[in-house]
């Protein structure tokens, strides 16, 4: 599974020659030109920071929209609370391309295209149904009876929430934000198509290197290794934050 | 879904019951907004000839848009596509998902790196999983798979050209695999033990092991990532944009690439916007009978 | 809870490392931002772009560079929508023809400095960037299209290229020279699915047929007999004396396969001569031979004509420090800049009739003078025998062609790869091209 990251990287270390070559070469002296040559390319370090504001800014917005509402959820469930459930979800399945164009005009009007602002808000968007519903099988698993016992001493419902609650629930809390960050991180099309010069981010310099005239398969896996390193470290660091929440009600 | 479960919540505490405008209220606007300011323009736009090229003739045409998208045979092609790629990605990610996940449920040595290594194609930007299968790995000259193919004395495969759909598919499962290995694995390791012994003990062998205990337990995290997944993968346009841009033919064109080549290739907004209801009804035909299927085991495992 | 530490810090450094982010530039300085496409020329001109800066204090220069496609999609959406995110954009014959200039969407440039010499841009180029006799993008370097062959490989089989081939010629030496056992295929052509890629070849090919788009009526030709024997053609060359992986070959990976010595022929933009005869990116630099585009039945349309060009949306705020670069980066002075600094083959060809006066070039390029005979010679307005109601000739310039042509490619794509019969693949082409001109309201 890991092998063609690896042969990504591999490829970085090479000279454009070299990553032509068949039969592929294993044993290569590493070089450094391809990552100097891609770091030309761009002001990787505006891309970077373009891109981490959008995606920390946007998960931190969406945690704090989804507490509140996976907490009613899951401790007052209703019909109504199952079906706005269901609903939050059914947002998910919109085509992006299909609503690019009305976007793109109501961002022009607002004056968010090219903004980082812009981003970062339709990320909320994008990662809020999943944060509340991942937040909600987190807190389900909960037992009332911790709340209840923190209401009989007469604790109000923030202090609740902020007491009780968020200190059991922040391994799903952390699992839920994780996943956001890396689907934000990694989100191409509306980056692509909502920015121009100011806020670009990592995918769209990536994007930049295909299909060049001429082909630089060199540079484009030096620009990828140094776009993917970030989020694939708070991954690997991670993975066990992450596979706690993403137990949707397994454990028991 | 007749009776909602209310066996764990906080239902005695009704008179407390903060308000649901206050908690809810924020979530829901958000995403009332983002919903439906698109699709109201959508819809108006669907009625209209509008191409963003084209100043004149614009104006009202009625359902000519709608009429014209369902003729259309390519627009028939990219929904059965579209459904074919997301039930083969289903299907590919869930039973890899599940071996892998048995696999790292053992003791082996160097597990932790080996699970590590495995699950991080997930990490990865879909562009760049496009581009590295494209170009290194796919390519019929200078990619890996033809040098394999020619060391084994056979002829290269232009894969994306040959089995483009299968390609495809293998692009996305090898990026999803890992989501379902880890909702998968998080949900073995969660197996209480004295279960496995008491079948044990009943003399069931492992087959029976299998599917008597860890099939059922698994069911619930399964329903979960059907309907996760389902979502992500009506959904699915860089990795395909990136590799066979919807080719060769209409082999790969599915409803978001359709629905790109007309509103960024054509600036067509009304077609677009016509073929993108379209995607919103056709979601959500799949959204209502995935949750007639699986909602029970999502919202009310709980109850017998 | 190292893991949580360390999780922590991530995002502080993160977001540390965002804060640090460089400020933008003085307020007193303009800053212009110029999208343009990949290609190794726009990259020349991003590297010398400090000149600009040093001659121009006030004027700073940011840079947005895409791949052709996503840097169409980004300008048209901008453009058309009046969004204003840039001041210079790279734009093609294209764009201008179908409507950018007569939608007023770019700024004309009706008063040229006398010291830019406009009379010295080539006459069919300039011609393809006015709308009504007004200039509304300056060249910034020109193609048209022709035959590549390698010399060597011709000798050793005793074959001679004509200086003028035709397409039944072209056929018999690539079943003389293919040998796939040696990785030498007989022609490479391109396959990958475009308006751009593939189709652009494929109508100078259908052209030459003596095939049109469109009728006067602005009725789909694509199920005419003229269309079957060319796609015809074309899918029995490449399956018979073509590399592996045709459809994803463009002109990139066709220019790739032709320097690493893989093609015996190659018919193609003629951009591409200038990187082929250079020896640090070529292998077969000696050897390749430059001839015009082979013909069938007629002359028209045989080779194409296209330009990238810098234009100014009307949108821009900025006009006059984006004219003062794109006179810069169009000039006599910059051409002679790339030769001194980048070697006269990386020269933007195809703009300047003064380039083609000049000797350093003439002696470099041993191809100058068929480009520029090639590019005189091009007729956008009789792309092929029969008259059109268009103008262009590797593509018609209509908003409607992207779609259009792309799908067209895509199904052609689609026979090649054996998916379909190549009437199945006119057919859908047909019915496709049918359904969007009358949703354009052209036929009813």
């Amino acid at each position: 599974m890991f092998f063609p990251i690896l042969w990504m990287v591999l490829t970085a270390f090479k000279t454009e020659l070299h990553a032509f070559s068949n039969p592929p070469e294993l044993l290569i002296t590493p070089t450094l030109a391809s990552f100097e040559e891609a770091l030309g390319r761009g002001n990787l370090v505006q891309y970077i920071a373009n891109t981490s504001i959008a995606a920390l800014g946007s998960t931190l917005l969406g945690v704090l929209l989804s507490i509140p509402a996976a907490y009613f959820l899951a401790f007052y469930p209703t019909r109504r609370a199952e079906f706005a459930l269901i609903w939050m979800i059914s947002t998910k399945m919109m085509p992006p391309v299909g609503v690019l164009v009305p976007i793109y005009l109501v961002y022009r009007d607002l004056h968010l295209l090219d903004t980082v602002l812009g981003l970062l808000l339709i990320y909320v968007a994008l990662n809020l149904p999943l944060i509340v519903w991942m937040l909600y099988t987190f807190f389900k698993e909960i037992p009332g009876e911790i709340l209840e016992a923190a209401r009989m001493d007469g604790a109000g419902v923030v202090r609740e929430i902020m007491d009780v609650l968020l200190p059991i629930a922040r391994p799903g809390i952390a699992s839920a934000a994780l996943l956001a960050i890396i689907f934000s991180w990694n989100e191409s099309f509306w980056s692509l198509n909502l920015t121009s010069a100011k806020a670009l981010t990592l995918p769209v310099f990536i994007a930049s290197f295909k299909t060049a005239e001429g082909m630089f398969w060199a540079k484009m896996s030096a620009g990828a290794t140094l776009a993917i390193f970030p989020v694939l470290i708070l991954g690997w660091i991670a993975q066990r934050q992450l596979a706690r929440g993403l137990s949707f009600g397994a454990i028991k | 879904m007749t009776r909602v479960s209310a066996g764990r919540g906080l239902a005695r505490f009704d008179i407390h019951r903060p308000n649901a405008l206050l908690f809810v209220g924020p979530a829901v606007l958000v995403l009332f907004v983002w919903m439906i300011v698109p699709l109201a323009l959508s819809l108006y736009y669907s009625v209209r000839r509008y191409n963003l090229l084209v100043l004149e003739r614009r104006g009202f045409v009625g359902l000519l848009n709608y009429r014209l998208l369902l003729l259309d045979p390519t627009f028939w092609t990219a929904v059965v596509n579209t459904l074919v790629l997301v039930v083969l990605v289903l299907a590919a990610t869930i039973g890899l998902g599940l071996i892998l996940a048995l696999l790292f449920n053992r003791d082996f040595t160097a597990k932790n790196v080996a699970r590590t290594l495995a699950i991080s194609p997930f990490f990865v930007m879909p562009v760049v999983t496009a581009l590295m299968w494209k170009n290194m790995l796919f390519h019929p000259v200078f990619g890996l798979l033809a040098w394999v193919a020619q060391s084994l004395g056979g002829e290269p495969i232009d894969w994306l050209a040959t089995y483009p759909m299968l390609s495809v598919v293998a692009i996305i499962s090898w990026e999803w695999t890992p989501f379902a290995t880890l909702i998968l694995l998080t949900a073995l390791q969660s197996l209480p033990g004295d279960l496995l012994e008491a079948v044990r003990i009943d003399g069931a062998g492992r087959w029976g092991e299998f599917r008597y205990i860890v099939i059922p337990h698994l069911l619930r995290p399964i329903s979960a990532l059907l309907m996760l997944q389902t979502i992500f993968f009506l959904t699915i346009f860089a990795e395909i944009y990136a590799t066979t841009s919807g080719g060769p033919g209409l082999a790969t064109t599915t409803l978001p690439y359709f629905i790109y080549l007309k509103a960024l290739l054509q600036f067509d907004i009304g077609s677009a916007s016509a073929g993108a209801i379209f995607a919103v009804i056709l979601a959500n035909v799949v959204a209502v009978f995935l949750l007639r299927a699986i909602s029970r085991n999502i919202f009310q495992g709980e109850l017998p | 809870m190292l893991k949580w530490r360390l999780l922590v810090s991530f995002v502080s450094l993160a977001f540390a490392s965002s804060l640090l982010a460089p400020s933008p530039s003085p307020a007193q300085a303009t800053t212009i931002t110029i999208a343009t496409v990949n290609n190794p020329d726009m990259i020349i001109m991003q590297k010398l772009t400090p000149a600009f800066e040093q001659q121009n204090p006030n004027i700073k220069v940011s840079w947005v560079v895409l791949p052709e496609n996503e840097l169409r999609q980004k300008v048209t959406t901008d453009i058309s929508t009046n969004a204003g995110s840039y001041d210079v954009m790279t734009i093609g014959m294209y764009e201008v023809l179908s409507g950018w200039a007569k939608n007023g969407w770019l700024l004309p440039f009706d008063s040229l400095p006398s010291a830019y010499d406009g009379q010295d841009l080539l006459k069919p180029v300039r011609a393809g960037l006015s709308y009504k006799g007004t200039l509304y993008a300056v060249p910034f370097y020109a193609e048209s299209s022709m035959t590549y062959y390698r010399k060597d490989l011709f000798a050793a089989k005793g074959l001679t290229m004509p200086q003028r081939p035709t397409w039944t010629q072209v056929e018999a030496f690539a079943k003389a020279i293919h040998n796939p056992s040696k990785r030498t295929y007989g022609i490479c052509l391109r396959g990958l699915p475009g308006w751009g890629e593939n189709m652009a070849f494929l109508t100078t090919l259908v052209n030459t047929f003596g095939g049109r788009w469109f009728d006067e009526k602005w009725q789909p030709q694509l199920t005419s007999p003229e269309w079957k024997q060319a796609v015809g053609f074309y899918v029995n060359l490449m399956r018979n004396y073509g590399p592996p992986g045709v459809t994803s070959n463009g002109f990139t990976e066709n220019e790739t396969l032709l320097a690493n010595g893989n093609c015996a022929m190659w018919v193609d933009a003629t951009v591409a001569a200038g990187y082929l005869a250079n020896p640090q990116t070529s292998k077969v630099a000696k050897n390749v031979g430059f001839a015009y585009a082979p013909v069938a039945v007629t002359r028209n349309g045989s080779h194409w004509l296209w330009a990238w060009a810098l234009g100014i949306p009307k949108s821009t705020k900025k006009a006059d420090a984006a004219r003062a670069f794109i006179y810069w980066a169009t000039s006599k002075a910059y051409i002679n800049m790339v030769g001194e600094k980048e070697g006269w083959t990386s020269v933007p060809p195809g703009t300047r009739y003064s380039t083609y006066q000049n000797s350093a070039y003439i002696k470099a390029a041993p191809f100058a003078t068929l480009v520029e005979a090639l590019i005189n010679e091009a007729d956008p307005t009789h792309p092929t025998a029969k008259p059109v109601p268009y103008v262009g000739v590797q593509f018609a310039a209509i908003p409607e062609f992207q779609g259009i042509g792309t799908q067209t490619g895509q199904a052609i794509a689609g026979a090649l790869a054996g998916k379909m019969t190549i009437d199945q693949a006119l057919q859908q082409a047909q019915s496709n091209a049918e359904n969007v001109m009358r949703q354009a309201g052209y036929i009813k």
